[in-house]
């Protein structure tokens, strides 16, 4: 039995189909909180789907559905993969690990350090690991590492000991680093000032234009504005609108 | 294609009886068995790990996953007889040989142990000879699958403590001189040299302080995923579990209760037990 059957080119790359989650606390006498109900959107190639929402309305828990971080429990993430199309909600592990290791980048506003690895290479090696040369990825990073303008002395450094800012730009830049099809962001630049921020848009910008299609939950409206294409709203875990960037009040996005 | 798979394992220390499986486990909330008195340390366990993939196998004390992690390794001595007083079940098959491993003949199990699946062993001192050297501790290993130039053995055991992070100069130094987390790191050295498909790890950083604990994981991470060698790791500690493997099991009573992605058992726990796992962690 074959996962995949092959998709016209014409499909979007991520298609949400009534995907619902639940979470049963059997700690709280088996109480069942709602994460996502019925939620349904697509992600068009190279497009940047922002989404928003106050908190508690779902969009962490809808990006981490998405990475299969969350188990789905009913519903459809069709993923249209250069082999065919994946459901993501339902496929094997497997298929999930080999998805993450080459095609779907996620960050979200924390970064999950590992011990003892200097920020350098917190994002060259996945690289390295991914195949490309110590010295190219070493080189990637730095490159990276530099245009979202965290200071060259910490990149020798040991990231558990960063500022929540400079360690943002870490996750973001491992995020990025390997150039994946699909990446979903989940606040990645919340702790960062306004001139880092800037930069970090400019990346994302060029990412687009290299293709890349983008999910992300922010918080900035100047980030939402400058780079997103279209907003869905998230209310009471289900989902309130989706349109054009341009048809929002400003309120909405922030 | 799985690389190492294992179906229905099971093993029991005792005489056994009907009653055993059916009166232990998650249900029964224990892992003796009430007619017998039989302990079943681990029942039903299917697995399977592929190459380079990391298998996590968490759960609290007494809950069976050294019992797995000595089976899946070939521990134990003779066929399916275990140590005295114990019985093994089930299957393992592995890419590299047609048929059950549990049932290989003894020079088989042995070369299969030397060269192909390594156990580190949770107990140091059941890896490993302290009063023999670091490097001799090594170069045994070598030996078992038929090394004998002197001058490449010490090269190839060289070459292991520098990937491994061991001070070379320690080599032939006895090895209870060393501190714990180089006794561990010689383990490991010892584990991987001759270049095994599967490395079983018991507990790899019970007993080190936090800071050696990283060093440990952070040398066998790199190594593992350079090597691109197979992993199983067993702990009790789920941020071990974390920081490694791909994918986890989650064991009580001698059951799996729950397996997944590591990211996802960690974040959306569905069985009642790992969450209370999950929120146990301090």
């Amino acid at each position: 039995m074959s996962e995949f059957e092959s998709a016209p080119a014409s499909t979007p790359l991520l298609a949400v189909e009534n995907l619902h989650k639940t979470f049963d606390m059997h700690a709280l006498g088996d109480k069942r909180v709602v994460g996502l109900e019925d939620v349904s959107f697509a992600v068009e190639r190279g497009e940047f789907l922002a989404v928003v929402g106050e908190s508690g309305s779902g969009k962490s828990s809808l990006l981490k559905c998405l990475y299969r971080t969350y188990e789905p429990s009913s519903g459809r993430v069709l993923y249209a993969g250069p082999n065919g199309t994946v459901d993501l909600a339902s496929c094997d592990d497997r298929t999930v690990i080999d998805l993450r290791t080459k095609a779907i980048g996620y960050t979200s506003q924390f970064l999950d350090e590992i011990p003892r690895v200097p920020a350098v290479d917190v994002v060259a090696r996945p690289l390295h690991e991914g195949g490309m040369a110590v010295d190219a990825a070493r080189e990637r990073a730095e490159m990276l590492l530099s245009r979202l303008r965290l200071p060259e002395a910490l990149w020798e450094a040991y990231p558990a000991t960063f500022s929540g800012g400079e360690r943002q730009r870490v996750n973001l830049a491992q995020a990025i680093a390997p150039k994946p099809r699909l990446l979903l962001l989940d606040e990645p630049t919340s702790a960062l000032d306004p001139e880092t921020r800037a930069a970090a848009i400019d990346l994302l910008r060029e990412f687009l234009d290299d293709g890349t299609t983008i999910v992300g939950v922010f918080h900035n409206r100047d980030v939402v504005e400058a780079v997103a294409d279209r907003v869905v709203v998230l209310e009471d875990a289900r989902v309130r609108e989706i349109g054009p960037v341009e048809a929002f009040d400003r309120e909405v996005i922030a | 294609m799985s690389l190492l798979e294992g179906a229905d394992l099971t093993k029991i220390y005792g005489d056994g009886c009907e009653s055993c499986r059916a009166r232990t486990g998650d249900s029964a909330g224990t892992n003796q068995c009430p007619v017998c008195g039989s302990v079943v340390a681990c029942a039903d366990v299917n697995l399977s790990v592929a190459e380079g993939e990391v298998l996590g196998i968490v759960g609290e004390s007494g809950s069976g996953k050294s019992s797995l992690a000595e089976t899946l390794a070939l521990a134990a001595d003779d066929g399916g007889e275990g140590e005295s007083g114990s019985r093994i079940e089930g299957e393992i098959r592995y890419a590299g040989h047609e048929g059950n491993l549990l049932e290989v003949d003894y020079e088989t199990r042995h070369r299969l142990r030397n060269g192909d699946i390594s156990l580190v062993h949770q107990h140091v001192r059941d890896g490993l000879e302290l009063d023999f050297s670091g490097g001799g501790n090594v170069a045994e290993k070598l030996l078992s699958a038929g090394w004998r130039n002197y001058e490449a053995v010490r090269e190839r055991v060289r070459s292991l403590f520098e990937e491994t992070e061991i001070p070379v100069g320690r080599m032939d130094d006895p090895t209870h001189t060393y501190s714990g987390g180089m006794q561990r790191r010689v383990q490991i050295a010892r584990a991987l040299a001759n270049d095994p498909a599967v490395v079983v790890l018991d507990e790899p950083t019970t007993g080190l302080d936090v800071s050696v604990q990283a060093r440990v994981l952070d040398t066998f991470r790199r190594v593992q995923r350079e090597e691109g060698v197979a992993a199983i790791v067993v702990s009790h500690d789920l941020g071990v579990v974390r920081l490694l493997a791909d994918r986890t099991l989650v064991m009580r009573h001698g059951r799996v209760v729950e397996s997944g992605l590591t990211d996802r058992i960690m974040e959306d726990p569905h069985h009642e037990y790992t969450q209370t796992l999950i929120n146990s962690v301090i």
